[in-house]
């Protein structure tokens, strides 16, 4: 992205540069990738709350009688089993079985979807979804009328109490259901979910209700430690937890088998897009997989860095990686064959032709307490 | 807000370079640790008794994000590296113009004219910015 490209801004950009938001082009979007700083903001969400601004990424809404098989057909998982109310985290494949995008559909009413798709992926899956819907239901790109900010850490109810009455009802979501409820006098559709590995929740608004309802929400919640999240901390939020980052960790290259998403292809439901191709993954035997690992010697793994085994051959590539701020040890993901993907495999990353030591440990590295 | 010592001298690539007798200590900026964030590691390519280039990488700086190399703002020789920063890397976001400082280099001539002075660097910074 160059600097003179057009970048697009979201209904909260004014309160970004207001809380002196550093801003940055990212998936042709002007965001905040850092307010405090990374770490600062990171240590926030695991210990007190924050909010994020995620206007960015694509809404798409099918309705009518056949919506549900036609999302059902453009997904690997089993949306025909989900309940109004409740949502699922799914791949969405191509015929070669690798991953278009991952996504969260939302059962919002008995013929009615709403997808959410990635800011990188807005335009590639809003043309899958509408090509699908041609002649089957009605498709709806709602994007551009639609904000989404996440309120999460564990005081992230907490926030929500002092914002309406409504959050009663909130607390008593289970995770990946939603409801429609009112914040802070705003109407949002809030859910259960998010994308930190912490408890909280994702709230859909009217574009132009989002800048108050993000204003309001940190006002509400600064003296519990409510503070606005930038990318960098999300990222490393996410990484920690083992979410994947889509066009890091999965892309068209990738399928959902080999990058732990397994238990996101429903094999037992009816046809769908990638199908065939993804039982013929599954039927041999998989020649990488994306593991998790920690840099035993002095470096940080960064996205492309070379992985290689002892003999110094290259056997393998860093998808994301920082230093872990909460684990206190320096993380990333990355794909190595499945020989190599045992838990405490020794290997090496190329940090910019050093040679660090590194092992594969079990994921997620960090799990929040519950309770 | 950067702040801009006087008592130094200024790279384009944001180090800066303070010169005592044949002895030039080097650092970043303020500008400079503004940019990378939580600085998390800091690795030399060189150790004491090594020759430098000016211009030439001598180490890395990592932060949570990015990598950005670190430039000998001078040729010399290598007389004392902050091995401290092994250990303490936040050092650079606490105090880039003193514990934070990052190598000394011995220099035929450590007059530092291809430098920036504090204005000429203010003004560097603002048009980077």
């Amino acid at each position: 992205m160059t600097a003179d490209a057009a970048l697009r801004r979201t209904p909260i950009y004014e309160s970004h540069v207001r809380l002196g938001g550093r801003l940055v082009p990212f998936a042709g979007w002007e965001m905040p990738i850092q307010y405090s700083g990374i770490v600062d903001e990171h240590q926030a969400v695991r210990t007190a709350c924050g909010l994020f601004d995620v206007s960015h990424m694509g809404e798409l809404e099918m309705r009518g009688q056949y919506a549900g098989a036609v999302v059902d057909y453009l997904i690997t998982n089993d949306a025909s089993k989900l309940e109004v109310g409740q949502a699922l985290y799914t791949c969405a494949c191509n015929p070669k079985g690798t991953i278009l995008d991952d996504l969260i559909v939302y059962r919002a009413g008995d013929e009615r979807y709403l997808v959410v798709v990635n800011a990188s992926n807005r335009d590639k899956m809003s043309e899958v979804f509408r090509k699908a819907a041609e002649n089957h239901c009605e498709f709806e790109d709602l994007s551009d009328r639609t904000a989404l900010m996440a309120l999460q850490g564990p005081r992230a109810f907490d926030v929500l109490d002092r914002a309406g009455a409504d959050a009663a009802k909130l607390r008593e979501l289970k995770s990946f259901h939603f409801r429609d409820a009112i914040v802070a006098n705003v109407r949002t559709t809030t859910a259960r979910t998010g994308y930190t590995g912490e408890e909280g929740v994702e709230i859909f608004c009217a574009t132009e209700d989002a800048a108050a309802l993000w204003d309001r929400l940190l006002d509400l919640g600064k003296d519990i430690g409510l503070k606005p999240i930038g990318l960098g901390a999300r990222d490393t939020l996410r990484l920690e937890a083992r979410l994947s980052l889509y066009g890091n960790d999965i892309d068209e290259t990738t399928n959902p088998i080999e990058a732990g998403l397994a238990w996101t292809v429903k094999m037992d439901k009816g046809d769908f897009v990638g199908r065939a191709a993804l039982e013929k993954v599954k039927a041999e035997p998989l020649p990488r997989r994306l593991v998790g690992f920690e840099v035993t010697g002095r470096g940080i793994a960064r996205h492309g860095y070379p992985l290689r085994d002892a003999s110094g051959a290259e056997v393998g590539v860093c998808t994301s990686g920082s230093p872990g701020p909460t684990v206190g040890k320096n993380i990333g993901l990355g794909y190595l064959p499945s020989s190599m993907a045992a838990i405490g495999t020794k290997f090496f990353v190329d940090c910019r032709g050093k040679s660090v030591e590194a092992v594969v440990v079990k994921t997620p590295f960090y799990k929040a307490k519950k309770g | 807000m950067s702040e801009f010592p006087t008592n130094v001298k200024y790279t384009k690539d944001h180090e800066w370079a303070k010169t005592a007798g044949k002895e030039v200590t080097v650092g970043i900026t303020r500008f400079a640790v503004e940019q990378l964030g939580d600085v998390t590691l800091v690795n030399f390519d060189v150790k004491e008794g090594d020759e430098v280039a000016e211009g030439k990488a001598f180490g890395t700086i990592e932060s949570v994000k990015t990598l950005s190399d670190l430039y000998a703002p001078i040729s010399g020789t290598v007389k004392r590296l902050n091995t401290e920063l092994d250990k303490k890397p936040e050092l650079v976001n606490e105090d880039c113009y003193g514990t934070g400082w990052m190598i000394v280099i011995e220099a035929k001539d450590a007059a530092l004219p291809g430098l920036m002075d504090a204005a000429a660097y203010a003004a560097h910074v603002k048009a980077s910015g």
